[in-house]
């Protein structure tokens, strides 16, 4: 029977860990649920400034926090132009997710050209700085994730429910046509909002080059969970896509430590099926 | 007949080594350049996909070889010609793969691809066209049941049962010899049979188990796994490990401000292992490293600085040659002295020279007529020490003035 401490370790771990598959999974979210397209090179743009934040870290010595603001506007720019691709030659949902897949996969080419296929890692004095709280230790990294994932996530909600330009988007993602007819330019803002899909790509890259492993085929490790967080959290809802991340690696965490570590792959498609199945009302 | 047949091989293996070492030592000056037709040698290796990271390693040293071997006599005095395909890291691509290089493509010979899945693909393949396979990774020899497969390895017949006692009898001669053990290890075929080999060995032998866990290759967070070595606290922490996942798991222990006492990882990337803040005194496995008394082995040191040289122009972050570049160079080697020796490219000469003859290769001198075409097991134990690798087990294989130290 595992402890009690045991049992809250793993719970820590795995709202942290969630952490970053909210993050990750709100730029898929925003992109799928307001612009109806599914942008599956959203991996390859996270994974790409985790090795830009590497290079500039350990080539360069620039802190990933400075790097991070170099890294961020950049994948923004990226992000946009993406979007005048998809505007470009009239790209639907499902082109979106061949086309995405098809940048996705040069784009790893691409990493793997430049930084080869070997392993990566960024080793950095945040890696292993934790924080006690009883018998619990909080790894400060993961945390200070977190609460870049909280901020982020309860900003872009507050942005789509307070502001105009938030209203505009949902209005436009609802009916774009009657959105039109009240003055909602829908493609000047699709771009503004591809460019914060990519911009969140580019935070969670920044923290991927410090708590995980680099290799270009790392970019689909996190494609599967990261899709169940998205359909769990409510396609375009942002808070969502963090509570589910939250969940998703919680149960894993869990699993990891009551049954056999090996289960917790399966945890977030059988979570994502309860939840279909179940279909509450709060959700 | 016994003692004509123990004569013949005895002159057998004389021959192989000493061919073997005049190959190495000679000058390729000396040497006439190989002309004529190209003979060639068609194989895949997983230049992309997640086995990416070990096939740059293996590109690198077999193109390498190719030039070695081209610059002293070729094959047979013609030169080799390379031909290279990327299997993607599938079982099902290597497969296809290997058929095209035989049907479309006309390769001469071909040499096996990396990891035990894709090599049992490629292996089939090999088999309904009667071709020689040499490998140098498959970690489970059991599963190389077809008699023209042979390993550039020397992981010997029972691996599970021999390097599990290499590295219990380590331990045995620390001050305090390990009682209890936690087994970690990642599901990847070859990781897993080994972990099940050191539970089975390490109960026998006295250690108590307290916990064997399996997780999928590729797991992304170790804070819960980490969390139960902790609580498990145990005297040796025993990882199956592949490439940075020994890194995340150090880092998750110490994150619960948890150092192993001692801890062993079986297939980790050595380079950022080395490196790491949590690797020292780290143990792995290994069967040969760019350090006495192994540089002494012939042309040895030669390779080593040459496959320095390739890697940092590959921009690779790790480049002193590892146990994965010295796999693919034994390959050649092999092959080498199999088709040079039987002064043939049929694959039945060659495979029943190899089971007749040594090589000698950067393993040392290596035999193929054991179970499933497996020799002796060379396994040893390299430990990180100063930020460095180290052999400290056995003993005669540790550079003078290294031991093995007990946390």
């Amino acid at each position: 029977m595992p402890s009690v401490t045991l049992l809250g370790q793993a719970l820590i771990s795995g709202v942290l860990a969630g952490g970053l598959y909210g993050l990750l999974a709100m730029g898929l979210s925003l992109s799928w649920g307001l612009l109806r397209l599914v942008n599956l090179s959203h991996f390859a743009l996270a994974f790409l400034a985790a090795y830009i934040v590497y290079e500039l870290g350990t080539n360069y010595h620039v802190e990933p926090w400075w790097s991070a603001a170099m890294v961020v506007p950049a994948m923004f720019a990226i992000g946009a132009g993406q979007h005048w691709l998809f505007d470009r030659f009239k790209v639907n949902e499902l082109g979106s997710l061949l086309m995405t897949f098809s940048f996705a996969v040069i784009l790893e080419v691409a990493i793997q050209l430049y930084w080869t296929a070997d392993f990566r890692r960024y080793e950095t004095e945040y890696a292993t700085r934790s924080l006690k709280v009883g018998p619990f230790y909080i790894p400060v990294l993961d945390l200070t994730l977190c609460i870049v994932a909280g901020a982020l996530a309860w900003g872009t909600w507050l942005w789509l429910r307070q502001t105009y330009v938030g209203k505009a988007l949902r209005a436009a993602a609802e009916d774009p046509e009657i959105a039109a007819a009240y003055g909602v330019n829908h493609k000047k803002l699709a771009y503004l909002l591809s460019g914060i899909g990519a911009a969140y790509a580019g935070v969670a890259g920044t923290f991927i080059a410090l708590i995980a492993t680099l290799a270009p085929a790392q970019i689909w490790t996190y494609l599967g969970v990261v899709f169940a967080v998205v359909i769990i959290g409510r396609l375009g809802n942002p808070l969502g896509a963090l509570l589910a991340g939250m969940l998703i690696g919680a149960s894993e965490s869990l699993a990891q430590a009551v049954l056999s570590p090996a289960w917790s792959p399966i945890v977030s498609f059988s979570v994502l099926i309860v939840i279909l199945l179940w279909d509450p009302e709060w959700l | 007949m016994d003692e004509r047949m123990g004569a013949f091989r005895r002159r057998g293996v004389l021959a192989g080594m000493a061919g073997g070492a005049v190959v190495l030592a000679a000058p390729s000056i000396l040497r006439a350049a190989p002309s004529g037709k190209p003979v060639k040698v068609g194989a895949t290796l997983s230049l992309t996909g997640f086995l990416a990271q070990t096939a740059v390693v293996h590109k690198i040293a077999s193109e390498m070889m190719v030039e070695e071997i081209n610059g002293r006599n070729g094959l047979l005095g013609r030169p080799i010609e390379y031909v290279l395909l990327d299997d993607q890291s599938k079982p099902e691509a290597a497969r296809s793969l290997y058929e095209k290089l035989i049907t479309v493509d006309k390769v001469d010979l071909i040499q096996g691809p990396y990891a035990t899945a894709p090599i049992l693909a490629a292996m089939g393949v090999a088999q309904r066209y009667g071709k020689v396979m040499i490998q140098s990774s498959m970690g489970i020899p059991k599963l190389q049941t077809y008699d023209r497969a042979f390993p550039a390895t020397p992981f010997g017949p029972e691996p599970n049962v021999t390097y599990p006692n290499v590295i219990l009898d380590a331990l045995a001669t620390f001050p305090t010899p390990p009682k209890t053990m936690v087994v970690l290890t990642s599901k990847f075929p070859s990781a897993q049979f080994m972990a099940q080999g050191m539970k089975e060995q390490a109960e026998k032998r006295g250690v108590k188990v307290l916990l064997y866990l399996e997780y999928e290759s590729g797991n992304r967070d170790f804070g819960a796994i980490a969390a139960r070595v902790k609580e498990a606290n145990p005297d040796f922490l025993w990882v199956g490990s592949l490439g940075l996942e020994s890194n995340l798991l150090l880092e998750s222990l110490r994150k619960l401000d948890y150092t192993p006492k001692n801890h062993f990882h079986l297939y980790p990337a050595p380079g950022p292992l080395a490196l790491s803040p949590d690797g020292d005194r780290a143990l792995c496995s290994t069967f040969v490293e760019p350090d006495e008394p192994f540089l002494s082995r012939p042309g040895f040191k030669h390779l080593a600085d040459e496959f320095k040289v390739r890697a940092a122009k590959a921009n690779l972050p790790y480049t002193s040659i590892d146990a994965q570049g010295c796999g693919m160079i034994s390959e050649w080697q092999i092959l080498e002295a199999g088709v040079n020796g039987a002064g043939s490219l049929d694959d039945e000469k060659i495979a029943a020279w190899l089971k007749k003859n040594r090589v000698t290769t950067v393993y040392g001198s290596m035999r193929f007529d054991g179970p499933f075409n497996h020799g002796d097991a060379a396994q040893l134990i390299k430990q990180v020490q100063n930020k460095d690798w180290k052999v400290v087990w056995p003993k005669e294989f540790a550079a003078p003035g290294v031991k093995l130290i007990a946390s």
